[in-house]
């Protein structure tokens, strides 16, 4: 039975800048289940970042979010700062792209840890510190008793990174946002933290939800994807078919311009021009202009995001319900 | 069989660090480690590996950026090391290099006609301003900016237009080999594959012979005719692409290629990974014999007892690992 337990509905985010407002996410809808791995996938500037940094609380002074983000039936944002601090890190947590900024470097690892624990659930120190280091040694740290007494810098980037997710996890959160947490690593590495998600998921209960541009992790981990462009989901799928049979053209593009490591491809087909400008949207798909099946509709009408299949969503004017390719 | 370019023998790159404490003496740290190569004309190298193996300090260290402490680098035969820095400067009009950031790279205070016009300035000082003006407008061309940007500066440009800024300045000479050191590595996929595409053009175009630094092996698939894997700054491979991807041999190739993410989910579900145990380890301390016998799943006693030399195992393919030589 599938249990959803975040919700988003209208999440929109918008910053204020000295040239004017930008809304770098648009009326995004999500529904995540329990125990299911979702990934989030765009490039700079889609906005699949700044989604969860509203979520979580942590938009920059010039940022503000509306709509809705429903954790288990409590909208985390119409919460006070202080009430968000007691879901934070016991309900929802999050790991980042770079370990380094996640941990206070003047803390030793133990620290870290069993803050966590001691705030949310009352542990006394000594039970604090026995959980903490089960958790150490359930994320793959060797040598986890010596590791405890240590200061970030001593660690290694992947390390560092596996520390980040035992503090995530040290209260089995509900659901864990990971924003690119392997592209700051080494090929060799990310592929021990992948392995480490994997076992996590079939472990744990708790949703992930996998922030990344990188096609190559998400087909490895997620059981769904959302594309997202200039702010706004363009494509939802299961993930299997979503690298078989993509319909949003956007999809289409990025995958034919990824490289592969196991095929030999002539070249790449990129995506002409460059993402547009938050600023100054287009009126129409803010695809369009790099869109190699665009019509002149395109330029006029945005395209809203429809069912199209089981479980698919796309939002492009060409694309209908049920099998028919853009032309 | 192409003429060689570049042969690199036995060159090695140290730099001198702190001993760990205020009276302890300087050590030093062996960032590139007897490597040595024939690069033809006109074939790109892949020069592969993880963080710290040297590869950025190869790359420059063939070009003198950074003055190698050994080893011997013959340029169409002639032994660069002895020449003087203004004989080396002149010199590097043949070898260009793009780097990493665009944007950092480019001088913020110049337009980008000045700064693609820079390279004509040292080395083409004959050329009227009318005469660089137009040069410039060709380069700009072929690297896909148009010629109406020429008097903007660099913070106006995106990444992908500042790498082609970094790609027309490389060109401009008509240099005959390009290090390209992570040049696509801080770009979104969509304009990566725009900048690969551009350098397999200017490849084909002008015959460049490139040395392609990346972290990336599907990059490498690409674009390498060659592919050079490092390991705390030894070659423990070098082979034909073909060879490479087919069938590795070293065990760390192997890792490595095994590793990396397919964007396919049924081919993820499906492969066999290779999985490494721990980091590599500090270069400051590396481990005796083979550096990589630490995480090795294939080694031996023996391993520790001496450094690997590269041999060859198959036809165009390298490799420095004599326990997986000896068994085949």
């Amino acid at each position: 039975m599938r249990k959803s337990i975040f919700k988003s509905e209208d999440l929109t985010v918008r910053f204020d800048t000295p040239e004017g407002e930008v809304q770098a996410v648009s009326g995004l809808n999500l529904d995540i289940a329990a125990g299911e791995t979702v990934a989030i996938v765009g490039e700079s500037g889609s906005g699949k970042s700044q989604t969860f940094l509203s979520v979580m609380g942590l938009l920059a002074k010039n940022g503000r979010a509306s709509g809705k983000a429903v954790l288990e039936g409590r909208d985390l944002l119409k919460m006070r700062p202080s009430e968000l601090d007691v879901y934070r890190g016991r309900d929802i947590s999050m790991v980042f792209q770079d370990p380094m900024t996640g941990l206070n470097p003047s803390l030793r690892i133990s620290r870290q840890l069993t803050e966590t624990l001691e705030v949310h659930q009352g542990c006394t120190r000594k039970e604090a510190d026995a959980r903490a280091l089960a958790m150490l040694e359930a994320v793959g740290i060797p040598d986890p008793k010596r590791r405890f007494r240590m200061y970030p810098h001593e660690l290694s980037g992947g390390m560092r990174q596996r520390v980040m997710i035992a503090m995530a996890l040290l209260c089995e959160p509900k659901l864990l946002i990971a924003d690119e947490p392997t592209t700051a690593l080494d090929v060799t590495i990310q592929a021990q933290i992948l392995e480490l998600f994997g076992q996590l998921k079939r472990g744990f209960d708790t949703a992930l939800i996998l922030i990344t541009h990188d096609l190559g992790v998400v087909a490895g981990l997620a059981d769904r994807v959302f594309v997202m462009y200039a702010g706004r989901v363009v494509e939802e799928a299961p993930v299997d078919d979503l690298f078989e049979d993509p319909k949003h053209p956007y999809t289409k593009a990025l995958l034919a311009s990824t490289p592969r490591i196991d095929t030999d491809l002539e070249s790449l087909e990129p995506i002409p021009g460059r993402p547009p400008n938050l600023q100054r949207l287009p009126k129409g798909c803010a695809f369009a202009a790099r869109c190699a099946f665009a019509e002149a509709q395109c330029h006029e009408l945005r395209p809203p995001l429809k069912s199209i299949a089981n479980q698919r969503t796309c939002a492009c004017l060409l694309v209908e319900a049920e099998e028919r390719e853009p032309v | 069989m192409s003429q060689t370019l570049l042969e690199v023998q036995d060159i090695r790159t140290e730099f001198p660090v702190s001993g760990g404490g205020l009276f302890q003496p300087r050590r030093r740290l062996r960032a590139v480690n007897d490597v040595s190569f024939i690069l033809r004309q006109g074939e790109t190298l892949g020069v592969v590996g993880e963080s710290g193996c040297g590869k950025s300090t190869l790359g420059r260290s063939l070009l003198r950026l950074i003055e190698p402490s050994a080893g011997r680098v013959l340029w169409q035969g002639e032994d660069i090391a002895g020449l003087s820095p203004e004989e080396m400067r002149l010199k590097r009009r043949d070898m260009q290099m793009i780097f990493q950031d665009p944007i950092a790279s480019l001088d913020p205070r110049m337009t980008i006609g000045d700064i693609i016009a820079e390279p004509l300035t040292v080395f083409e000082r004959s050329l009227s301003k009318a005469e660089r003006r137009s040069r410039v407008l060709d380069v700009m061309d072929t690297v896909g900016l148009s010629g109406d940007m020429l008097n903007r500066y660099p913070h106006e440009f995106s990444g992908g237009q500042a790498q082609r800024i970094g790609i027309a300045r490389a060109i401009i000479t008509r240099p005959k080999l390009v290090v390209c050191d992570e040049p696509v590595s801080a770009l979104d996929v969509s304009i990566q594959a725009q900048i690969i595409n551009l350098l397999q053009e200017l490849k084909r175009k002008f015959g460049l012979t490139m040395i392609f630094i990346s972290h990336d092996l599907s990059i490498m698939r690409l674009i390498s005719d060659r592919i050079m894997v490092l390991y705390l700054g030894r070659v423990v491979e070098l082979a034909e692409k073909s060879a490479l991807f087919a069938d590795p041999k070293h065990p760390y190739t192997r890792a490595l290629l095994s590793a990396a993410p397919v964007p396919d989910p049924k081919a993820a579900r499906a492969r066999q990974r290779i999985m490494l145990r721990g980091d590599p380890p500090s270069p400051l301390d590396p481990p005796s014999g083979c550096a990589f016998r630490t995480r090795c799943p294939l080694a031996e006693e023996r391993c520790a007892q001496r450094v690997q030399e590269l041999e060859t195992v198959a036809e165009g393919q390298e490799i420095a690992c004599e326990v997986v030589a000896g068994s085949l």
